[in-house]
């Protein structure tokens, strides 16, 4: 079935997130919606799946002008949507949650089994493996990713919406993701690829929208180049590879030696794991999300106490240290969530800058804030750090993700660093703005910083790292160069031990 | 040691914190509308339940305008005697007399202020202080143990008397911020808890023969002596050095919450206790002291209802309540100590307004529904913001895309 969008326009208060756009998708197309962060992709999806009402505009499904007030509508009309945060619940198994919201009965029993042949037919059809009856939090991400697919596939899905479908795979899973679509598509589904990872786009889609600001800025062919895709996207050239010079690694830094960490369950999510980062070197942990990474970074601040094993700055036991004492230390930490961990959005750009010294020297004497020092200080690091505001005085969760993120990198490099910890740095952070984080960080290493950075993207990881440590089950599987090629990193995410 | 792991609780925010968040940092307006729609839908309970409008509405029919005139009547007559008892009475001889009623709507405000100040301190925090009662009990009950205890001079009596009450008061928060801080207990339930045990103790303590029995035979403390009272501020008005008292503390609480390090450690654990923890920042040593500070703020609130307010003999009941309306006077407020200032001072014409309906026979629970009703519709923003066209923040959340 042909998706014809025209003209939609949706407005927020003075904010156009959509304006005029025109998309139109054709059966058996991949058709990837190209933009940055806050570009409004998803508001136009969220108004195509009928969670948002368009201010202007049609949506035409096969010719026909259809009007969604919920995702109800938008489902009957054959539209069907996988979701970044998958919308499954993770105690009921893959029949039951395909049931969910559309429950065949017979009588007033529920069909189960119905269900449960509906998931073994469209297993077959697209020859995925699934047992109808394996509960959701016992799959794999690739795999519940798999049974969103069908849920939408059962309803008769004919426009299925992806909505950055690859955050959470492996590059393996991100392959057997491709071919999947690929396959959809030839069965005559009209796909909309919704993402901003360039390297996806070329390799999957058949036509590309690009859209920045709310608006559409072009059409690509998936032959441009990488380059060509990212200047579209932001509107200016971009500097995609990271020019650093070769590390100068000086004294072994930061030490952990044989961290043991339990989850609350008492489930060991970080095992028998030692690496060292020394002054002046770029360590990147690899990982496909949930393989303890994050733990770790915890531990790492003292926010979670390890069971057993040591963590040394500088030779200084800190494994029972409170945060207050590691990062007076000096350890730097960027937080892989910045809205939950990172910074408090009520708070303005100013306070969140001295959210981490609220105690003495320099923002507080007497019990007091110094509000002049502090204003003098935001406004320097404002400047300094290109943060897209107003004033130092707005709110943080006014600022786009990007900014948002410039302020906490803002505030953890402007106190004296020994170790600096960056989880996720540059997650749901602009092209724009991941280029001068990035800069930031290999700056703060060629101050001398042993910095460990901690992402699951792997471009970002073999951009910055001088060494990769792949992690995998709580476990470093290995330690290899930082120029070790995509494949081989892939096959050590996915738990294949390498020699290095 | 448990075979617990030892994982750190991150302090997720509630459900409820959330809740109380949007309605802390929600739009002012959102506040007078609630007045405003309680007041209306109180002028509707006062002509539904008045017996002249029920009469007339029984040949409503035969003649509608009685009905009408009697509505208007029992409305008007209601708050014209909540007028004269809580703002100005315009039927007294001179000006002086007149103002009378304000004065006593500003005394009976001291304590709503204070505690107010105490509770909404803890939602700054992110916590929830409904113990509010029993931490009343308790500042009463030292306060007044000290004043007539002790001998001591006059003013220096009762400010020795209001440190103690805030010491017990505060002894009893922190209790209840301890318990939540190590053993992640509610302190909702805690605090609860916590008033009937203060509650208790204080009846024990006024039983023939318990430490702080007078010589009557009803279960009352013995009279504070004059030196212990509260002064009046001018002869003839009833609002004492304790409404003074009331606006130092908001200043100093302003400066507290709004200007000093502590304060923006509480604010920051308040509104994301995980960021605050990342960023180096003992939560529960904030919960701590937020729930001590609250505590020493509200046991003032009851030094002064019974040395400033009560001033006679007093019992287990000389809470009033206030350690509840205290909460919703929070509410109100914002928990902006400015604005919990103002909030009670409007609480304080609403109690003395009573008083004045009562005498005129209208029924003066409907000042009760209405602060009822100030708290349903505070709590249900959505609601207003469809009603009225007012905006949580006033302006509308940027587009997630």
């Amino acid at each position: 079935m042909r998706l014809e969008l025209r003209g939609i326009t949706k407005t927020f208060g003075t904010l156009v997130a959509n304006d005029r756009i025109d998309l139109t998708v054709e059966p058996g197309e991949i058709h990837a919606l190209l933009g940055e962060n806050g570009a409004g992709k998803s508001t136009l999806m969220n108004v195509l799946y009928g969670l948002l009402q368009a201010d202007e505009g049609q949506i035409l499904l096969g010719g026909q002008e259809q009007h969604f007030k919920g995702p109800g509508d938008a489902m009957r009309a054959g539209i069907g949507m996988v979701h970044q945060h998958f919308m499954l619940i993770p105690v009921f198994t893959v029949a039951e949650n395909l049931m969910l919201g559309n429950e065949p009965t017979r009588g007033p029993v529920l069909d189960l089994a119905s269900a449960r042949r509906r998931v073994l037919e469209i297993s077959a059809r697209f020859g995925f493996q699934i047992d109808p009856d394996a509960r959701i939090e016992d799959l794999p991400v690739g795999v519940q990713q798999r049974v969103e697919i069908i849920k939408a596939l059962s309803r008769d899905a004919r426009v299925l919406v992806f909505d950055e479908p690859t955050a959470v795979l492996t590059p393996q899973e991100t392959d057997e993701l491709m071919s999947i679509m690929r396959q959809l598509r030839d069965a005559g589904t009209a796909i909309v690829f919704i993402t901003h990872k360039l390297r996806e786009v070329r390799e999957v889609a058949d036509r590309i929208t690009v859209i920045r600001l709310g608006q559409v800025v072009g059409e690509a062919s998936p032959t441009a180049t990488n380059a060509e895709l990212a200047t579209l996207m932001v509107g200016r050239e971009v500097d995609l590879v990271v020019d650093k010079a070769p590390a100068a690694p000086g004294a072994d830094t930061l030490v952990l030696d044989r961290l043991t960490i339990a989850d609350p369950l008492g489930h060991l999510v970080v095992n028998d794991l030692s690496l060292t980062v020394r002054a002046g070197e770029i360590v990147g942990i690899a990982g496909v999300q949930g393989n303890g990474q994050t733990e770790l970074a915890e531990a790492i601040l003292g926010l979670v106490r390890p069971l057993s094993g040591r963590i040394l700055l500088s030779g200084e036991d800190v494994t029972k240290s409170p945060p207050r004492r590691v990062l007076d230390a000096g350890v730097g930490f960027i937080p892989e969530d910045r809205t939950e961990d990172g910074l408090i959005k009520s708070f303005t750009i100013a306070e969140n800058l001295m959210l981490d010294r609220s105690n003495g020297a320099p923002f507080v004497r007497l019990g007091s804030i110094r509000q002049a020092e502090l204003a003098r200080f935001a406004a320097e690091k404002v400047e300094e750090f290109d943060v897209r505001t107003p004033s130092p005085s707005e709110q943080v969760g006014r600022l786009s993700g990007g900014n948002q993120q410039k302020v906490v990198v803002a505030r953890e490099l402007s106190r004296d660093l020994k170790v600096l910890v960056a989880s996720q740095p540059t997650r749901g952070v602009d092209v724009g703005s991941i280029e001068f984080i990035h800069k930031q960080i290999v700056a703060a290493r060629d101050a001398g910083v042993a910095v460990l950075v901690v992402s699951t993207e792997l471009e970002e990881i073999q951009a910055l790292s001088d060494r990769i440590a792949v992690m995998y089950h709580g476990r470093i599987v290995g330690v290899v160069p930082g120029d070790t090629p995509r494949e081989r990193l892939g096959l050590m995410m996915a738990g294949e031990a390498v020699a290095a | 040691m448990s075979a617990v792991p030892p994982v750190i609780d991150a302090g997720q925010p509630s459900r409820m914190n959330a809740a109380l968040q949007r309605i802390l940092n929600g739009n002012w307006l959102v506040g007078i509308v609630a007045v405003v729609l309680s007041i209306l839908v109180g002028s509707v309970l006062i002509a539904v339940t008045d017996s002249g409008v029920q009469a007339a509405a029984g040949y409503f029919f035969a003649r509608p305008l009685d009905t009408i005139a009697a509505i208007w009547e029992s409305i008007a007559g209601a708050y014209a005697a909540f007028f004269r008892g809580g703002i100005f009475d315009y039927r007294a001889a001179t000006f002086a007399e007149g103002i009378e009623s304000f004065a006593e709507s500003l005394h009976r405000s001291t304590p709503l202020i204070i505690a107010a100040l105490g509770i909404g301190l803890t939602f700054r925090a992110g916590l929830f202080n409904i113990g509010g009662r029993g931490q009343i009990l308790f500042g009463a009950a030292f306060g007044g143990w000290i004043a007539f205890g002790t001998d001591l001079p006059y003013v220096i009596h009762p400010i020795v008397a209001v440190l103690v009450g805030a010491v017990a008061g505060a002894f009893l928060g922190a209790v209840a911020g301890a318990l939540k801080a190590f053993t992640g207990a509610h302190e909702v339930i805690v605090t609860i808890m916590l008033n009937f045990i203060a509650l208790n103790l204080l009846v024990w303590a006024l039983n023939p023969g318990g430490p702080l029995r007078g010589q009557g035979s009803s279960p009352l403390t013995p009279p504070p002596p004059e030196s212990s009272l509260f002064p009046f501020l001018f002869p003839g008005y009833s609002v004492t050095a304790g409404f003074l008292l009331a606006i130092a503390l908001t200043a100093g609480v302003w400066w507290l919450l709004e200007r000093s390090s502590l304060g923006f450690k509480l604010r920051a654990v308040g509104e994301n206790p995980a960021a605050a923890r990342t960023a180096g920042i003992d939560t529960k040593a904030i919960t701590i002291i937020a729930m001590a500070l609250s505590g020493a703020l509200v046991g003032i609130a009851g030094v002064e209802l019974a040395l400033g307010e009560t001033r006679r003999p007093f019992g287990s009941s000389i809470d009033n309540g206030v350690g509840f309306e205290a909460i919703t006077v929070a509410l109100l407020g914002r928990s902006r100590a400015w604005g919990m200032l103002a909030a009670g001072i409007l609480f304080g014409i609403f109690r003395a307004g009573a008083v004045q309906m009562r005498i005129a026979g209208y029924s003066d629970d409907i000042v009760t529904v209405v602060q009822a009703l100030i708290v349903l519709f505070l709590a249900a923003p959505p609601l207003i913001r469809e009603l009225w066209g007012v905006r949580p923040d006033g302006r509308r959340k940027a587009a997630k895309a």
